[in-house]
């Protein structure tokens, strides 16, 4: 028993990779070889340096890349643009190759029998220049097609996979696979690192390419399971998406904050929660932008930064809407409590609007985030992933402590919902509705608060209009059934009185 | 003739490597006597010369002169095949193993 105790588990080194080493629970099995499984384009060279890379940034542990396939200067010119200055490293005596690429135009003769054992004494030599941590080696496919005898290389690479755990360097081998779903690797591969195994997966989903990274193994040591998504954004390489390490922990705030309306205040029992995530939904021309600008400017009064989102309309379309309601974002923009950031919704993938996403909130620390309209971001995307992205974008500003206000435009004019609404309604605190209501030949608008954790709330339906100073709620909808499903029936003012009296 | 400049990438002195440098001595004395420089390199002392030769399998054979370069891989037991790498076999329809 007392032998046993003094094993404490499997060590892990944080590859410093955004993301995965949430998903790992801590990064790479320490002084072990992890296998990178992946189709062609999967991101595996990237995930290789960067592997590298940010041990040399975030953790000053030096490193070792082995290519089999694309000649150093390649590597050096490719990854500029994810911001690694691989020859400035290699200067400062942080990197070293070992340049196993092959050579175009120069073949071999085989006279005899011969075995890999002059790469092992490169690596292990370069591995001693540099003081190495770290070793990738990129890809093993390639050096199998160059050596006719596939049963040594591999058992060569049994010996140098043996050697890497004994000089006590923590190692990547990435691998190609054929198919995404399928054999692990060809050659059989994984049979000799088969501690641990990762896979990286570029599927075509619905004529759009969807990343994502699944732990098939961790010999020894616990990891998330499952795929979760990943992107590679420029000046940052892969940045991982861990749905399932994000935890229920944020703090609830009592302190409530105006919507910019009173009349709204009062319907939600005094205000949003600070740090509550809003829905505010409707079809469209029934006011969201407009409640969404009075949201923004109403921080801007108490001195608080508002973030706008825009994925709709333009800044000079923002701007004018604004001033028509006599708010100046212009002004608020350059006192600097306001910014506007206006996206196409197919600029980027949505994994790529997420990570921008919380990059401008975690570089400009707003006290309210709007989007608009969450629902425009519904067609760049599968509905797979963009669930992921609206718990994704959710859980973290819930985690900044901060007021999120979101619209969704619903597909019918009157009563309906949208893909938004189904997944993100349970993660609201607050949904607004905004309906239109056809009344005598009249599009008339309705307004009430469906959901409001935590709180009191008034139940009523009631009617709104729009004018030059914003938004003004009136009296609710006494004699009208069925506005929320669209089909509004008029009571007589009579037999509402005659059931109310029922029921006292 | 011309003289011949060979170079001979050994890993530590294993069986194999001791087998190449044996079988490349009497091929040279029987094929190039006086006619030969050789140039036996340990990769275990000398790693960095490896590194820039791109030397991966051992035993490798450069042969740097006359042109054109050749290498030829493994313990250079088929003399045949090594003649071929030498441009001195007389067997000109055997093919090489690789592109």
């Amino acid at each position: 028993m007392n032998n046993l105790s003094k094993h404490i588990g499997i060590e892990k080194i944080e590859t410093g990779i955004e993301g995965f080493d949430l998903i790992s629970e801590g990064g790479l099995p320490k002084g072990r070889t992890t296998l990178i499984a992946g189709t062609s384009g999967s991101a595996k060279t990237v995930f290789a340096v960067q592997f590298l890379a940010e041990g040399i940034i975030k953790m000053n542990e030096p490193g070792v890349f082995v290519t089999f396939e694309e000649p150093p200067d390649d590597i050096r010119k490719n990854v500029i643009s994810l911001g690694w200055d691989v020859a400035k490293w290699e200067q400062e005596g942080k990197w070293a190759f070992v340049d196993a690429s092959p050579v175009p135009g120069e073949g071999h003769i085989i006279a005899g029998e011969y075995d890999l054992s002059a790469l092992l004494a490169r690596i292990e030599y370069a591995v001693k220049k540099v003081n190495a941590k770290r070793i990738s080696m990129d890809s093993l496919g390639s050096i199998f097609g160059r050596f006719s005898d596939s049963g040594m290389v591999r058992s060569e690479l049994f010996k140098i996979a043996a050697a890497v755990k004994q000089m006590g360097v923590t190692a990547i081998i990435t691998a190609e696979r054929t198919q995404e779903y399928g054999d692990i690797a060809r050659f059989g591969i994984e049979e000799f690192v088969a501690d641990n195994v990762i896979i990286l997966r570029n599927v075509l989903e619905a004529e759009k390419r969807r990343r994502t990274m699944e732990i098939l193994k961790f010999r020894g040591t616990s990891h998330q399971k499952g795929e979760y998504p990943f992107t590679v954004i420029k000046n940052v390489g892969i940045v991982a998406i861990p749905l399932s390490g994000i935890e229920l922990k944020q703090r609830s705030s009592t302190v409530r904050i105006s919507s910019g309306n009173t009349e709204l205040d009062k319907m939600c029992g005094g205000g949003f929660f600070r740090d509550s995530i809003i829905l505010v939904s409707g079809a469209t021309g029934c006011g969201k932008t407009m409640l969404s600008t009075g949201f923004a400017a109403e921080a801007a009064k108490n001195d608080q930064k508002a973030l706008l989102l825009a994925f709709e309309e333009s800044r000079e379309q923002l701007f004018r809407n604004a001033s028509g309601w006599g708010i100046d974002f212009e002004k608020m923009e350059n006192d600097g409590i306001l910014k506007v950031v206006c996206r196409y919704p197919e600029a980027e993938g949505l994994e790529d609007h997420l990570i921008i996403i919380k990059g401008i909130i975690r570089d400009f620390k707003p006290h309210r985030v709007i989007v608009d309209s969450l629902s425009a971001l519904e067609r760049v995307s599968t509905i797979k992933g963009f669930r992921e992205f609206v718990i994704a974008l959710t859980s973290f500003i819930k985690h900044q402590e901060i007021a999120g206000l979101f619209t969704s435009t619903t597909g019918e004019l009157m009563g309906g919902t949208s893909v938004t609404e189904a997944h993100i309604s349970t993660i609201t605190d607050t949904i607004i509705l905004l309906r239109y209501v056809e009344m005598f030949g009249e599009m008339r608008r309705g307004i009430t608060a469906l959901k409001m954790r935590g709180s009191m709330h008034d139940k009523d339906i009631r009617e709104f209009n729009i004018d030059g100073n914003g938004m003004h709620i009136g009296r609710s909808f006494h004699n009208v059934t069925g506005i929320l499903s669209g089909h509004p029936v008029f009571t007589s003012t009579e037999e509402v009185d005659r059931i109310e009296e029922l029921f006292k | 003739m011309n003289k011949f400049k060979l170079r001979l990438y050994v890993t530590g002195k294993t069986p194999k490597s001791e087998r190449a440098i044996a079988n490349l001595k009497e091929i040279c004395e029987k094929e190039l006597k006086g006619l030969y420089e050789l140039q036996i390199i340990d990769v275990l002392e000398r790693p960095q010369l490896a590194e820039d030769e791109k030397i991966l399998a051992t035993p490798t054979l450069i042969k740097d002169l006359p042109p054109p370069l050749k290498r030829i891989i493994g313990d250079l037991s088929n003399s045949e095949k090594v003649l071929l790498g030498l441009d001195l076999s007389p067997y000109q329809e055997l093919k090489e193993d690789e592109s």
